[in-house]
């Protein structure tokens, strides 16, 4: 909870000046025009905005299930905002964890399945993935439910075993969208504080949402505005952050 | 990569139980499709090996004239109280055919219906009084003693040979060779050999080979005579045959043809007026039989891609509705770093799945189907293991070809679009 954004460690996720338009009818929607950004390893990044701001285009695209019409997308330092869908899905596979809103378990499984499904795109199904499934719904609290199918769980149960599954491939960044759109408010609550944990442990989050109080534990909110960033807020000061500033403070030794 | 793909088949299998009674339904059109063709093949395979084994026991390069009691309203015309009633082949026609066809074996062969007994064994049964060179024509062999020799024939003597099963019911515990047979009153025979069992169905009406005793023909003419007396009702019926059958056995069966051509020529023109003899080719019954099997096999290859291919349409309404049921989860396993790849083999393994589970199924009830038609209609049936083979693959190739395009649908799917899906 003390960590403080320091520009010294390494950037797992970059925009550089990403658009994305979509052709309606003979109109074209620029639901992103030119964003940048950065996301550094140990991160908590709370994306908000209004509806049509361009809030999940910025996701979709973040989780490599699309592609920018122009600029980068730099995960790990390697664009791949050209790569074709076969490449993109081992991106997806290796470096992004996903956690949803409306959970999505794939219902027929049980947990020890559902949390397997990452590994098993992998290729890397066995003993060792059984351990790992093991210890990580111990660690979301789901030790003794891994035989349970997620209808058998409460939404809360369910989420935690997403994010669990989200951890199974040891990705560079957990991605949430709305993670606690579908809780009480105490689920919420208890989500958010395993989110807490997990950060404590070093785990990137970029969370997309449109509710101030999942938004504000995070360190900074980066607001979006008619596809566009509209500011990026220090979340512990208050102070809005010229998203690009700290970067070329380093890099410019603070001129 | 064994485990892996065990774990998608098992994945199948579970998503299959996900709708327990569409999956059955839909697996029910394969599994008759399968069973309808395993049981259709072997009924037709029993039906055509019957016949086919009864006309190569016949004699693949055989001739058989044989002598048929004219129709009834022909005979009562021309038979009174009195007289015998004539008809059937005669000894001079078997020279012509002989003269007519020097390079066959000519075959006579006399018929007659008697009791024979051996102590307190007794058996009536057929005394096939006929040549040495029936040996040949007939393919049979002479386990124990010897055959009817040309001079047995010349001095009329009292030989016998005995079919096999014969020789077991008249001599059940001792060797028949050299003891003798009565036949009526005070007629022996003395047993000089025993034939080779057969198991043909060839042989005279209503028997086999292996239940006849065989004399010398000329023995036979002048111990029966040419008259046969049967006593109906009350009233007794005189016939008069001079031969029951002419077997001509030609040298191969490129013979056969011109042979059973001459052969028509000569006998059906003498008997148009009572139509009382028949000529059966075996060689031209097997071509028939083997072309109205071609035929049949034609007409089940395509009564079963009917049915398979209306099991497959099956299959691939129920894939697509699965497709589109799970778009959701086809999202979620894409945005988990699921190639396009994966979710094809997915697809396609399940719909595999449900068509192999029919043809599984498919395979057990067309083998019991033969079972139940051996039982009930004593219809033979022969299954063989490529037939059951072919439908099991064909089955399981069903699946897997109507799966392609709900598979491909689901690998096409734009991932953001699938994850939306409610």
């Amino acid at each position: 909870m003390v960590t403080t954004y320091t520009t010294d460690r390494p950037i797992i996720a970059e925009f550089r000046d990403v658009h994305r338009h979509y052709m309606m009818g003979s109109n074209v929607v620029k639901a992103l025009n030119g964003v940048s950004m950065q996301v550094r390893k140990g991160d908590y990044l709370a994306i908000m905005g209004r509806s049509g701001s361009g809030k999940s285009t910025m996701l979709n695209l973040l989780g490599c299930l699309d592609r920018p019409t122009d600029g980068a997308y730099l995960v790990g330092g390697r664009d791949v905002s050209r790569l074709d869908d076969d490449a993109l899905s081992d991106v997806r596979g290796q470096e992004i964890g996903f956690i949803f809103q409306s959970f999505n378990l794939i219902p027929q499984l049980t947990v020890l399945e559902n949390l397997e499904v990452p590994l098993f795109y992998q290729n890397r199904i066995g003993a060792e993935s059984r351990a790992k499934a093991e210890y990580l719904a111990k660690r979301v609290g789901l030790g003794g439910r891994l035989e349970h199918r997620p209808l058998e769980l409460s939404g809360g149960q369910q989420q935690r075993v997403a994010i669990a599954r989200a951890l199974m491939n040891d990705p560079l960044f957990l991605l949430a969208d709305e993670a606690t759109g579908n809780l009480d408010s105490n689920t919420e609550l208890e989500i958010l504080a395993l989110l807490d944990e997990l950060r404590a442990e070093g785990v990137t989050i970029v969370i997309v949402t449109h509710n101030q109080k999942v938004a504000d534990r995070a360190d900074r909110t980066l607001w979006l505005k008619d596809g566009q960033v509209e500011k990026l807020v220090d979340n512990r000061t208050g102070q809005v952050v010229d998203p690009l500033a700290a970067d070329s403070a380093a890099v410019g030794g603070g001129a | 990569m064994i485990g892996e793909h065990m774990r998608t088949i098992r994945l199948g299998l579970k998503s299959l139980m996900l709708h327990k009674l569409r999956s059955a339904l839909t697996t029910a059109g394969i599994l008759f499709g399968v069973a309808s063709v395993i049981a259709m093949l072997a009924v037709g395979e029993g039906a055509s090996k019957e016949a086919l084994d009864r006309f190569r026991d016949m004699g693949v390069t055989n001739i058989l004239a044989r002598s048929v009691k004219p129709p009834d309203n022909a005979s009562s015309s021309s038979q009174s109280a009195f007289s015998a009633l004539a008809y059937g082949l005669l000894y001079n026609e078997a020279d012509l055919i002989a003269s007519a066809l020097p390079d066959a074996t000519v075959v006579r062969v006399r018929e007659m219906q008697r009791p024979l007994m051996r102590g307190e064994y007794f058996r009536t049964t057929i005394v096939v009084g006929t040549e040495p060179s029936f040996l040949e024509v007939t393919n049979m062999r002479v386990t124990e003693g010897r055959w009817l020799s040309h001079m047995d024939d010349q001095e009329l003597c009292n030989y016998c040979v005995l079919g096999a099963s014969l020789a077991n019911t008249l001599f059940p515990l001792e060797n028949p060779i050299g003891k003798t047979v009565l036949t009526g009153v005070d007629d022996r025979y003395v047993v000089i050999g025993v034939l080779e069992y057969q198991g043909r169905a060839a042989g005279p009406a209503g028997t086999t080979y292996d239940e006849c005793m065989f004399i010398p023909i000329s023995t036979s003419r002048r111990r029966f005579g040419e008259e046969v007396t049967t006593s109906s009702g009350g009233s007794f019926k005189r016939e008069r045959i001079e031969l029951h059958e002419i077997k001509a056995k030609l040298s191969d069966s490129a013979q056969v043809e011109s042979g059973a051509r001459i052969l028509r020529d000569l006998l059906l023109e003498a008997h148009k007026q009572q139509n009382d003899v028949e000529i059966t080719v075996p060689l031209e019954l097997l071509k028939q039989e083997e072309a109205s099997k071609r035929m049949f096999n034609i007409v089940l290859a395509v009564i079963a891609s009917i049915s398979l291919l209306v099991g497959g349409i099956g299959i691939m309404n129920v894939m697509l509705a699965t497709v589109t049921e799970r778009t959701r989860e086809i999202g979620i396993r894409r945005a988990l770093g699921a190639k396009r790849k994966h979710i094809i083999q997915q697809f396609l393994v399940e719909a595999g799945v449900l068509s192999a589970l029919g043809g599984v199924v498919g395979v057990g009830l067309g083998m019991l189907v033969p079972i139940g038609i051996e039982y009930w209609f004593q219809q033979k049936t022969i299954i063989l293991v490529p037939h059951v083979a072919l439908a099991f693959g064909i089955s399981a190739a069903v699946g897997v070809v109507f799966g392609i395009y709900p598979a491909w649908r689901a690998a096409n799917m734009d991932p953001v679009e699938a994850l939306r899906h409610e």
